[in-house]
């Protein structure tokens, strides 16, 4: 099971029914990412790519198809076992980043481990890390509001590594960042895809996804495209 | 357990800071429960101070007993014409008799009374009511006397003694205020008489003859001697526990309407006030009055009640996103409700812990309060403690249902829809 793809989806639809309409956001996606692949989603507003992140972070539930996540069927696990996955195998990084206002840097790396059940001595060490993979090890006692946006998400890469997670996805993280902030973030992308992280991002920047190695474009609930860049390790 | 302990531990934190950082409405929601609490359980410790008072100030007259004065008849009765007055001679043996034939009363006693009596005590003299009596009287109309005194007693009335016993009122004016009198010889109508006794202060909210804080009280048979008038001014007994008042008031009519020849039917032969009646009356007005104390209670406690559920409704809504993104680290829909009703069991005991508190010290304060005349009533307001429990409880509970509804509905949607919450 670990040599087969991280993230294998077939024939993945999500359509809204919104009483009279029926919406057709993603329209039987085929997709297949492996392990260690920089990969960039493209589209424009409403293209349904930010639905397919959402599918495979297991924060929304396809209509039809079938999603294998590191060789498990999402569709047939239960709510526990749902936030099992998402506690334990992947890391969510979202473009308002979602700290809790009222705990520290620190606090909130801590918060997936305390939902994962690890013993208290054992996080210190891993959190602390973290915060220094990101260069915030000076701002652990810091609540979001005494952070700038840039610290604010690079605390919540810090939250997302916390349990180790088979694949980061960020829901366009840069979105609310200036250019320099925003590039910031890429870079520490960059080194932890080096490290042999998977990650997936949305974005609308095309300089962003340009350093992706791996481009999928959806329009309209399709791939368009999906490409890779020469300059990948593809 | 240790990993138990340490989970509710940092939650504890975590809601501590979340304290700081949503303070006004956390305050705002222990507020609530604070000003549900020390309404209803003040509303309560007043109503109940207020009976305890009442039903002391009733008992300052007397407890059960009657009181009985000569009338005039309105009709002829055994050839003899209506209009005769009917007076209760004291050496005539009526008090024996009604001992004797009325077995529904527990203690008896007559009174004489002459009003405007010189009182004086070294030059300074004052004006009484004395009142001349037997010793029963001092139990069946609450004549205590304080520490170191007493009340008229069998031997003063065989040996004729010229001892008084005075009034509070009485006692202070002839002595001034924190004398103790006991032992002093002041002069009655010129007879020296010692002091052998004060009244204790007493709540009294009824009289027939002025309250008896200014009474002057003597022995009857000295009363006698020194007046020389053998009629009662009026009898006063006290009718046996679990004896209806009006059958022993029948009992006396026939007894006394052989003794003075009327017709036992002749209403206005004998006068009587039946102070039992009256404790009745009271009784029933009061449970009329602890209903509506009660219906207000339960008015209030919905009204917080409503308060509380808004707040926590609200909290758990405007926190729905803040669910989504706990849900989407991983956060299981149980913990996620355990940490708001962790919160809410928080506010609650804070709220309750407060109100209870603030209720005491305002109770107590009142106690401490000197009160005197009308406000007397106010000043044993005393918390009920299943009253203020329930009232924290209830509270409680309904902030834990209005928040817990939300909370657990936020942690069964899709952690998408909670994230798109705004």
């Amino acid at each position: 099971m670990r040599n087969g793809n991280l993230v294998s989806l077939k024939g993945i639809s999500k359509i809204y029914n919104t009483g009279k309409v029926k919406v057709t956001a993603l329209d039987e996606i085929n997709l297949d990412f492996g392990r260690g692949e920089f990969i960039a989603i493209i589209g424009p507003s409403g293209s349904g790519k930010s639905t397919l992140m959402n599918i495979i972070g297991c924060l929304d539930t396809p209509s039809g198809g079938a999603y294998l996540l590191d060789g498990h069927s999402v569709a047939e696990m239960g709510i526990h076992q749902l936030a099992g996955i998402r506690n334990k195998k992947i890391g969510f990084i979202f473009q308002n980043f979602n700290l809790l206002p009222y705990a520290t840097a620190y606090e909130n790396v801590e918060l997936p481990m305390i939902f994962a059940g690890l013993p208290g001595n054992h996080r210190k060490e891993k959190i602390m890390s973290n915060l220094a993979m990101v260069g915030l090890s000076d701002r652990a006692d810091h609540k979001p509001t005494e952070l700038s946006g840039g610290e604010m998400q690079r605390v919540a890469i810090a939250r997302a590594l916390a349990n180790d997670p088979e694949v980061i996805l960020a829901d366009e993280p840069t979105g609310n960042l200036d250019s320099r902030s925003g590039d910031e973030i890429i870079r520490v992308f960059e080194n932890l895809n080096e490290q042999g992280r998977s990650i997936i991002t949305i974005t609308h920047d095309m300089s962003i996804a340009k350093r992706c190695h791996r481009i999928i474009k959806i329009r309209d609930g399709i791939i368009e495209s999906d490409t890779r860049n020469g300059n990948g390790v593809n | 357990m240790k990993l138990l302990t340490y989970k509710i531990l940092l939650f504890l934190k975590l809601i501590g800071r979340e304290f700081k950082a949503q303070k006004l409405r956390m305050s705002l929601t222990v507020l609530a429960i604070t000003w549900g609490t020390i309404s209803i359980t003040l509303l309560m410790a007043f109503s109940v101070g207020l009976e305890k008072q009442m039903n002391k100030a009733n008992a300052g007259l007397g407890d059960g007993i009657v009181i009985v004065w000569g009338g005039q008849t309105t009709m002829p009765y055994q050839g003899l014409p209506q209009g005769r007055r009917i007076r209760f001679r004291s050496e005539s043996g009526i008090i024996e008799l009604i001992r004797s034939r009325v077995s529904g009363i527990e203690m008896i006693a007559g009174e004489f009374l002459r009003w405007g009596q010189a009182i004086e005590y070294k030059g300074q003299q004052i004006n009484k009511l004395v009142c001349g009596t037997y010793p029963e009287y001092e139990k069946m109309r609450a004549h205590y006397a304080k520490p170191g005194g007493r009340f008229i007693n069998r031997n003063d009335i065989e040996l004729k003694r010229r001892v008084v016993y005075l009034g509070t009122n009485v006692a202070d004016e002839v002595f001034g205020e924190r004398v103790n009198p006991v032992g002093e010889i002041v002069n009655i109508n010129g007879m020296p008489f010692t002091v052998i006794g004060v009244m204790i202060d007493k709540m009294q909210d009824s009289n027939y003859h002025g309250p008896d804080e200014d009474y002057v009280v003597i022995p009857a048979s000295t009363f006698l001697l020194m007046y020389g008038d053998p009629f009662f001014d009026n009898l006063v007994y006290k009718v046996r526990d679990g004896i209806n008042s009006k059958s022993v008031e029948k009992d006396l009519f026939r007894t006394l309407g052989a003794k003075y020849r009327f017709d036992p039917a002749d209403e206005s032969a004998l006068w009587i006030w039946d102070t039992i009646e009256g404790a009745e009356m009271f009784k029933k007005v009061f449970l009329g009055i602890t209903i509506f104390m009660w219906f207000i209670g339960g008015m209030t406690l919905f009204i917080a009640g409503i308060g509380v559920a808004n707040i926590m409704y609200v909290a758990v809504r405007e926190r729905t996103r803040e669910i989504g993104a706990k849900m989407a680290l991983g956060a299981r829909g149980g913990q996620i409700i355990f940490q708001f009703m962790t919160e809410a069991m928080a506010i609650s005991l804070a709220g309750g812990f407060l109100g209870i508190m603030i209720s005491l010290a305002v109770t107590a304060i009142f106690r401490m309060l000197p009160m005197d005349g009308d406000l007397e009533l106010l000043s044993n307001p005393t918390v009920n403690w299943p009253v203020a429990l329930i009232t924290v409880g209830t509270l409680s509970a309904i902030g834990f249902i209005s928040g817990f509804f939300p909370a657990r509905k936020a942690a069964s949607i899709n952690p998408v829809e909670a994230l798109r919450y705004e």
